[in-house]
């Protein structure tokens, strides 16, 4: 703590969403003119506490106190907040594109006079932001015509201009370069100085160390520990043992690996994002995977896990720049989905409801939509053998439906997940990599899909595991590789690899690839 | 109401047993207060008229099912049209050599409205309103804006009907002949349907169901027999009815069993996720745009034949119609949803509507008002239905019935992900070119 005066204290905050408990009981205190940094894994439950904080979940639907400079507020939406002097920037950017950043920055909250925009003024005021922020574009620019990181400034100013006492930043470095990244860290540090206080989300404990006063931990929903990072001496290890510190249960089904020989190969991967050419969201990735083998990815949201998982699957994320695949000593071509198919390749998608299955289709439909041409004569699909595959499947996978006639928005989602298994288990792929195979599934059905992925790789398929969840990586993983914006930076053993060893990979640049 | 669904089904998404009541209904309203609309002239008369809209919505169920719309029917119809009779009566080509070149012209239009719907990403309504506008002229720049009469021997595929033949029963043997075909294919479709769900193991259905299904759809076949075959002297079944009859069952085909079939429900339900699974996407979206124009070209030179000439404001308005009854058939807005037989239902709803209003002796303006508001109802529903979880427009219609035999609607708000609120920072990244 700074010893500063209270701005701000959260009593016992608990968020439910149907079925699940995002928040329970959490609580924090924050001092006037502090920076203060929550920490967690993915899902833990920060950016949700940041929605309460900020009325995007408005009072009522959720239980316990915020006390803000000594008042209990109530508020009902961003507009409320916003006037008590509290502004949150999203990760995802709010601003909009083909305005400038003067009609931005006074969006909604126009100088006027008669309802008349008095455009000298406001003029006049964005030039005075952006000096403030460190910003030396002309305020007619275009947002469009701005990188994310000035844009993140101009977000910025437009906070300062609705005179901000409480700034909360969710992630504002993860799409921002390392000069970019600094910048803003000073300006933040620089407004503290100010008397502007910050709350701020990140994954990047590095910078964290550097400008955060205090820290809270969350975990699962509940506030773990708070730091002093200067009284205390914390550092990244401290943190990340706060961070990760649970034991593993006893989740995952008994298995004996059986590995072979490596059969898969991905080489020099280069893969550029598919709107901002200069940023590389693959950056010469190198892996292999072995037969029977399980191979997990392990990095925080937006390392570029999913992007590597889509460029590999027919070139179905950003801009294909370089890189080779060989499978079975060959290499292989990949340019379009249906020729990773046909070259062994499956992905089920960590989007199951808007990259993995057709809402509208019966399970049958489902099954068998990504292998058609294994059921097709002459252009005709054979409904027989579409019904016995799904049913085959259904039983197979014991997904839980009166029949395959059943329309898949009717299943749970352990049901929906267990669909798009058999989708892709019927293509009858060499390489099945799954994104996040269990999200939004409950514990039971997890369990029975744990055991799916260990059946199929004793039958000699490779698995390439994407997961947020480090006990669930740690629980099927033969081997595990993490990456950190864009790049591999750890390979690890299933003996070497911990929570510890794992979130120091997953969040520095070092890279130890042997 | 269990065994009504147990008779025609309720499977597919698309409830179509409640556009078949619609249609019924409004024959059955129509003929209480006209007397006319089942007379045989009056049937014979509403598809010689209208069989060019059901044409072009086969093609529209398709072009919708798969998220897009097509706006350029009617002047690619005119278009093909007056290219036809030119060639006809200028440059004398014989009449099944004019059909031919009519086909040719409307597989080019439709590859280069294919072309920059799939292959530029246009969207479809700004590509098929310039359409509308290109070929509107076209038309009129090629007829040089006035009609142009078509050989008598060409009018047969519009205005025509089957030949007489046989002994005379004081009915049109070849009608029976056709009635008898379709009744017998009907028995054989329901016994080989009723072997495939025993060899599927699943749950056969009860024999008395089928009985039932066959009684009914034999009936309706024999009645609308009779009523062909007992028209006027000279009239049976019109070869247009022919024509539109192999269009329907050839393009239930596929789209109910081919690849091509399931890749365009695909697109239309989750492009995304269907490009994931390998589907090619644009190629879908361009033989979808394709094949459209060449329906257009069809119900063009159908309509040339049925009036005998080709003229500067033909089709006009046809694609709105041709929408119409794709919506009015249980088609969803936002694509993935639709099926070429409730479309033609759909559409004959709209034609027995404006048939019986104009029989009522109604006048020509109101009856578009009231046809504006029954399209304008259906779509509502669809609206509507989509937020209480049901697929289906008209299946409203048998909401009722059907929440008491589906045992309560399950298919509403199931996985506890769809409930969480959306926030501003849920906005989803782009993921596909």
């Amino acid at each position: 703590m700074t010893g500063g005066p209270t701005i701000l204290e959260m009593r016992s905050i608990t968020k439910e969403f149907p079925g699940v408990k995002a928040l329970s009981d959490v609580s924090m205190t924050v001092a006037a003119g502090e920076i203060h940094a929550i920490c967690g894994e993915n899902g833990a439950g920060k950016s949700t506490l940041m929605k309460v904080l900020s009325g995007v979940y408005p009072y009522g639907t959720y239980s316990g106190d915020i006390v803000y400079q000594s008042q209990v507020v109530h508020f009902s939406g961003i507009k409320q907040s916003e006037a008590a002097g509290i502004v949150i920037i999203h990760q995802e950017l709010a601003l909009i594109p083909e305005l400038s950043i003067t009609e931005n920055i006074f969006l909604g909250n126009e100088p006027s006079r008669f309802g008349v925009i008095d455009w000298e003024s406001a003029h006049r005021q964005a030039t005075e932001l952006l000096a403030r922020v460190g910003l030396n574009d002309d305020p007619d620019t275009k947002i469009k015509s701005l990188g994310v990181g000035k844009q993140q400034l101009v977000e910025i100013a437009k906070a300062l201009h609705k005179s901000v006492k409480l700034l909360i930043l969710d992630e504002p470095t993860a799409a921002l370069n390392e000069s970019e990244s600094q910048h803003l860290l000073e300006l933040i540090v620089g407004l503290k100085g100010k008397g502007v206080t910050s709350i701020m989300i990140s994954h990047k404990l590095n910078e964290i160390e550097q400008v955060a006063d205090t820290i809270t931990i969350i975990r699962d929903g509940k506030t773990i520990e708070t730091l002093d990072v200067k009284g205390d001496g914390v550092d990244e290890d401290r943190i990340i043992r706060g961070m990760v510190g649970r034991s593993l249960e006893s989740r995952f089904p008994e298995r004996t690996p059986n590995i072979g020989e490596v059969f898969f190969e991905v080489r020099d991967w280069n893969v550029q994002h598919p709107l901002d050419p200069s940023r590389m969201v693959c950056k010469n990735e190198n892996f292999v995977v072995r037969r029977g083998e399980i191979v997990g990815f392990a990095g925080l949201m937006g390392a570029g896990r999913t992007e590597l998982a889509m460029s590999l699957f027919g070139h179905s994320y950003g801009t294909y720049v370089s890189g080779e695949i060989i499978k079975d000593g060959k290499p292989i071509k990949v340019n379009s989905v249906a020729q990773a198919i046909a070259n062994g390749i499956g992905y089920v998608s960590e989007d199951r409801k808007a990259l993995g299955l057709n809402l509208l289709d019966t399970i049958k439909r489902a099954t068998v939509s990504a292998g058609l041409a294994k059921i097709t004569t002459n252009g005709v699909v054979s409904s027989v053998k579409e019904y016995e595959t799904a049913e085959r499947y259904r039983t197979m996978l014991r997904t839980k439906a009166s029949s395959v006639n059943e329309g898949v928005t009717k299943l749970s989602g352990g049901n929906q997940q267990k669909v798009v298994l058999a989708k892709w288990m019927f293509t009858d792929p060499d390489i099945l990599i799954l994104d996040e195979p269990t999200r939004g599934i409950d514990v039971g059905a997890k369990f029975e899909i744990y055991g799916i992925i260990q059946e199929l790789a004793s039958q000699g398929k490779g698995i390439i595991l994407i997961s947020s969840e480090l006990p669930e990586l740690l629980g099927l993983s033969d081997r595990i590789y993490t990456i950190f914006e864009g790049q591999i930076t750890n390979e690890l053993t299933a003996e070497e690899a911990n929570p510890e060893s794992l979130m120091v990979s997953m969040t520095s640049k070092r890279t130890n690839v042997r | 109401m269990k065994s009504i669904r147990k008779i025609f089904g309720g499977g597919g998404g698309v409830n179509q047993f409640g556009m078949i009541i619609a249609l019924v209904a409004i024959i059955i309203v129509f003929q209480i207060a006209t007397g006319l609309t089942l007379n045989p002239t009056n049937v014979i008369n509403v598809f010689l008229q209208y069989s060019y809209i059901l044409i072009l919505a086969i093609g529209m169920v398709m072009v919708i099912v798969a998220g897009h719309i097509d706006l350029s029917v009617g002047s690619v119809a005119a278009f093909v049209g007056i290219i036809v009779a030119q060639s006809m009566a200028v440059w004398h080509l014989p009449w099944p050599l004019a059909i031919v070149l009519g086909l040719v012209i409307g597989v080019l239009v439709g590859a280069w409205q294919g072309f920059w719907v799939a292959y530029v990403r246009v969207p479809a309504f700004i590509v098929t309103l310039a359409g509308q506008l290109i070929f509107r002229g076209g038309n009129q720049y090629i007829g040089n804006s006035t009609a142009l009469p078509v050989p008598e021997s060409y009018t047969v595929i519009g205005a025509g009907f089957l030949p007489d033949f046989g002994p005379d029963f004081g009915y049109s043997n070849p009608t029976l002949l056709i009635g008898l075909i379709v009744v017998v294919v009907l028995i054989i479709r329901e016994i080989r349907a009723r072997a495939t769900r025993v060899r599927m193991g699943a749950e056969p259905q009860p024999v008395w169901a089928s009985v039932v299904r066959l009684i009914v759809l034999c009936g309706i076949t024999v009645y609308a027999t009779y009523l062909f075959a007992s028209g006027r002297a000279g009239t049976s079944l019109p070869i247009v009815a022919i024509i539109l009859g192999v269009l329907i069952i050839l393009y239930s085909f596929v789209t109910n069993t081919t690849v091509f079939g399931r890749h365009l429900y695909a697109v239309g339900g989750n492009s995304n996720a269907a490009v994931l699974s390998g589907v090619n996407s644009k190629r879908v979206n361009f033989f979808v745009m394709l094949n459209m124009s060449v329906l257009a070209s069809i119900a063009g030179m159908v309509f040339v034949a049925y009036s005998g000439s080709s003229g500067p404001a033909d089709g006009t308005g046809w694609e709105l119609d041709a929408i119409a009854a794709v919506f009015v058939g249980g088609a969803a807005v936002a694509g993935g949803i639709g099926t070429i037989t409730g479309s033609i239902i759909g559409g004959l709803v709209l034609a027995f509507l404006a048939n019986g209003l104009s029989l009522v002796g109604t006048d020509a303006n109101l009856v578009l008002i009231i046809r504006g508001l029954v399209l304008l109802i259906a779509v509502a529903f669809d609206v509507y239905s989509k937020v209480q979880g049901r697929p289906s427009v008209i299946g409203y219609l048998t909401r009722n019935f059907t929440r008491k035999s589906g045992g309560g609607d399950a298919s509403t708000g199931t996985g506890s992900a769809t409930e969480q609120p959306k926030s501003i920072d849920d906005s989803p990244q782009v993921l596909l070119p």
